[in-house]
């Protein structure tokens, strides 16, 4: 009845069942990254209701979640407004230069959050507070919503545009009627990766002294380390997270991705702007010079300003051979253990694949700054020994960045036909040689894809790496971030070019796709 | 040869509480190739994979060559059950060249290997440069005959089969399905295949068994099933047919065309009687003649090479009779249907 029914490539879904061995691992990588979670818990249920209590009920309690909630609250819709704006003048109007304003806005996505803070209070000494915080955000952060939004909307069938039309519906009409829409998912990703990445951001408000729940638990855990008003504080942070999940599923409710054409099927004629093909490109050209012009600026005024003098070449070296050296270990540990979760998540259906999805849905969101509270909470209670130790910071980055690392290598695994396997099998190959021989070969291109981002996710991360570096580490981002916090920008700009350096492949992969693909 | 090749009995194989094969019952002798059809979602291609050993049935034994490889809590894996089998698509593997793919399943020797992929390649008809080529650079055809060396490669006590053809162009099918036909006879590999084209499983095998809802309804060879099906259901699958209300006295049927000669021992009764539509003639006669087998031409559709005539004979539904397409008769035309050979009694009333 059913097997000719089923599409090829879930067949085995429905017949096989993960072995024993396959479940242990994932049962233990699915509590390892439950870690943070269960901290955050543990941890308030450990202080006690009325203690809690008392910890949040503060004025500066109230102060921080008003300003972080706030930070949310404006932002996410300027960056969608920003981003769906662009993405439609550039993919559907006649704006000038449509091809070169394409790379010119996913390129902000290169310039670190806590990077192009350093680059605004630099060019305004004075800049801090909420508005300055709203700001940079904007600015760093709205590619995530143009990117899925203009992939969409060059994919969009045309016809239903020209439907719209034919029905009677006026350009503007036949945008919100039909083109918006269709943008919905594309906006709601992007505006959840946005406010996530809010909630977890620590350089970027440090250095505008805009304090967010964040940057108060950085403070906190320096001050007192492990602190019950720290560990509260995280509570609320997690709890926001969740929440912004929630409202995100819920808003997304039963849509489906939209019917998308087959990308060169038709081409869309695009609207002209006429007299307002002038102001349009104005907004697109002040968008793109807040984003990126600004810190392109700065770091090369710096650079200028500095001469060779800032090139301290012992330390660049070093910095980079460190940063290199963990980015290549955390990016290969990451990819082997993010192997039994994509294999799940491909390969079977049921209860325990969806669960796995869940948690790693939920755990991929958590802040880093909860990640590492929870690592150093573990590590101090349970084995000290790994207390300022690599492996603890290494922990941190496989935890952080697994969903990275999974997502390549669920599509790559995805699109292996279980038939080229059961062909194998068939000419009297083992399973396992198999999988070495023919699975392993054909993912190898997505685990490196995979490997890659992860690698330079490391490269540039700074909350997790400051709190539980070993002494006498000094990545690439930490010494561009102690050299700004001493105000030494001459001397942080060399480090600043390295950071955007590093970050520029994948952005160059985020600019295909969204030259390509539907989803980010 | 008296060894059967293949042996199943008493299969049954059910996906998610949903029964897919209810007791299946097979023999296929050694040297000759048998094939399964039936429609999409029958069951078919699950014993394949059942046979293939990419499953394990709930119940029912399964001998390859003799050997039990699936009995009531043993399934010996697929790797080592000694079948060759080719998928749908062919399923090469996209990272090796079409050398390493026939040498895939192959120990020993780097030159005794390069040997014997020549050796494969030609059997499939393939020039032996072919070797160095990659998968995506052929043909749908040469990338279904690549497959078939690649599992002839291990000289496979069973070679397995699915819907080979069907992803190919209509003229590609019947010429790689009859190059494949010659190439399993002159090797002389037993041969299970299956297929929802019932031409295909009438002109390859030498065998076959109609399968409906996870059960074979016939099993025989070809002439076998398509003259004496047995149920409409499997007659309708393997052919057009002409359905007729008849009773049967001593051995021979009343019906509309008159008195037709049946197959075998019939008893007395009403019963339905299946025609095919090549066993009628019809002749244009005279609008004043009448009597039986003669009847007004409802319809006429010409198809190129032949027309087919819708006639109402009186007494039932109209029948369908397929007549050269020189002169064909008009619509309301007279014309006599006469039989050619004999009649199958069904089952079963349509």
């Amino acid at each position: 009845m059913i097997t000719d029914t089923i599409p090829a490539a879930r067949r085995p879904a429905s017949v096989e069942r993960p072995g024993p061995a396959l479940v242990g691992a994932v049962v233990v990588l699915v509590a390892a990254t439950l870690v943070p979670l269960g901290y955050v818990a543990w941890s308030v249920i450990a202080t006690g209701p009325l203690e809690v209590y008392a910890l949040v009920a503060r004025p500066r309690v109230v102060e921080l979640l008003v300003n972080t909630v706030g930070l949310v609250v404006v932002t996410v819709p300027l960056c969608v407004v920003l981003g769906v704006g662009a993405a439609w003048l550039v993919e559907r109007t006649d704006v000038p230069g449509r091809s070169l304003w394409r790379p010119l806005l996913v390129a902000p996505l290169a310039v670190p959050a806590f990077v192009n803070s350093y680059a605004w209070v630099s060019v305004v000494p004075s800049l801090h507070g909420f508005w300055a915080g709203i700001l940079v955000a904007t600015t760093s952060y709205f590619p995530f919503v143009y990117v899925p939004a203009a992939a969409t909307l060059r994919r969009l069938d045309p016809a239903m545009e020209e439907s719209a039309r034919a029905l009677g519906s006026s350009p503007a009409g036949a945008f919100w009627r039909v083109v918006l829409p269709q943008l919905r998912l594309a906006i709601l990703g992007g505006g959840l990766l946005i406010g996530v990445h809010l909630l977890a951001e620590y350089g970027a408000f440090a250095m505008l002294r805009f304090p967010t729940l964040t940057t108060a638990i950085f403070e906190q855990f320096q001050a007192t380390f492990n602190g019950a008003a720290g560990s509260t504080l995280a509570g609320v942070l997690v709890l926001l997270c969740l929440v912004l999940l929630a409202g995100e599923a819920a808003a997304r409710g039963t849509a489906r991705y939209s019917r998308i054409g087959s990308g060169a099927a038709r081409y869309l004629s695009p609207h002209r702007l006429g007299a307002k093909a002038i102001p349009a490109w104005s907004v697109l050209a002040v968008l793109v010079a807040l984003s990126l012009g600004v810190p392109a600026w700065t770091i090369l005024r710096w650079l200028w300003i500095g001469g060779t003098e800032v090139w301290d070449v012992d330390g660049i070296v070093s910095a980079t051979v460190q940063t290199a050296g963990l980015a290549a270990v955390a990016a290969t540990a990451t990819t082997v253990l993010a192997f039994p979760f994509a294999w799940v998540a491909v390969r079977y259906r049921g209860f325990f694949a969806r669960f796995v999805e869940g948690t790693n849905f939920v755990t991929s969101s958590m802040p880093g700054i909860v990640t590492a509270l929870a690592l150093v909470t573990v590590a101090i209670r349970l084995a000290p020994p790994l207390y300022q130790t690599v492996a603890l910071v290494l922990a941190a980055y496989v935890l952080l960045f697994i969903p990275r690392a999974m997502v390549n290598l669920r599509s790559g695994l995805a699109q292996i036909p279980p038939g080229i396997e059961e062909a194998s099998r068939s000419l009297g190959v083992s399973p396992t040689r198999t999988f070495v021989r023919v699975t392993l070969r054909l993912v190898a291109p997505a685990a490196a894809a995979g490997a890659s981002l992860v690698f330079v996710a490391v490269a540039t991360e700074l909350t997790a790496t400051l709190l539980l570096a070993p002494t006498g580490t000094s990545t690439l981002a930490m010494r561009f971030w102690s050299l700004s916090s001493e105000l030494d920008y001459a001397a942080a700009a060399p480090y600043a070019l390295l950071l955007v350096g590093l970050s520029v492949p994948v952005t160059l992969v985020l600019f295909r796709q969204s030259t390509r693909a539907a989803a980010l | 040869m008296t060894a059967h090749a293949l042996e199943i009995s008493g299969l049954a194989k059910e996906f998610d509480g949903q029964e897919v094969l209810h007791g299946v019952d097979l023999s296929v002798q050694s040297g000759t190739v048998t094939a399964v059809v039936g429609a999409s979602g029958c069951g078919k291609t699950t014993l394949l994979r059942l046979v293939a050993g990419f499953e394990t049935p709930d119940a029912g034994t399964i001998s390859i060559a003799g050997r039990p490889v699936a009995d009531v809590g043993r399934s010996v894996p697929a790797h080592r059950r000694d079948v060759g089998y080719v998928a749908q698509d062919g399923a090469l593997f996209p990272h090796l060249t079409v050398g390493q793919n026939i040498a895939y399943g192959l120990n020993g020797s780097a030159r005794s290997t390069r040997a014997r992929v020549t050796e494969l390649l030609e059997t499939v008809s393939l020039d032996a440069d072919m070797a160095r080529r990659r998968p995506h650079q052929l043909s749908g055809g040469q990338q279904q005959r690549v497959a078939l060396a690649r599992a002839l490669a291990r000289e496979p006590a069973l070679m397995l089969l699915d819907e080979p053809f069907s992803a190919l162009d209509t003229g590609l099918r019947s010429s790689t399905r009859a190059a494949v036909a010659r190439l399993l006879a002159e090797a002389g590999v037993t041969t299970l295949l299956v297929t929802h084209d019932q031409e295909e499983a009438l002109s390859i095998a030498d065998q076959v068994a109609v399968m409906r809802d996870g059960r074979f309804t016939r099993v025989g060879t070809p002439q076998q099933v398509y003259l004496t099906p047995g149920d409409v259901f499997t007659a309708r699958f393997l052919g057009d047919c002409v359905l007729l209300p008849a009773t049967i006295t001593s051995g021979v049927a009343d019906c509309a065309l008159g008195r037709v000669p049946v197959r075998g021992d019939v008893a007395d009764g009403s019963v339905t009687l299946l025609l095919r539509p090549e066993q009628l003639v019809a002749g244009a006669v005279s609008d004043g003649e009448g009597g039986t087998g003669v009847g007004t031409v409802l319809s006429s559709e010409f198809r190129g090479r032949d027309v087919l005539l819708t006639v109402d004979v009186g007494g039932g539904d109209p029948i369908s009779v397929r007549r050269h397409g020189i002169d064909p008769p008009g619509v309301d035309a007279k014309v006599r249907v006469d039989v050619i050979g004999t009649a199958t009694v069904l089952d079963e009333r349509p």
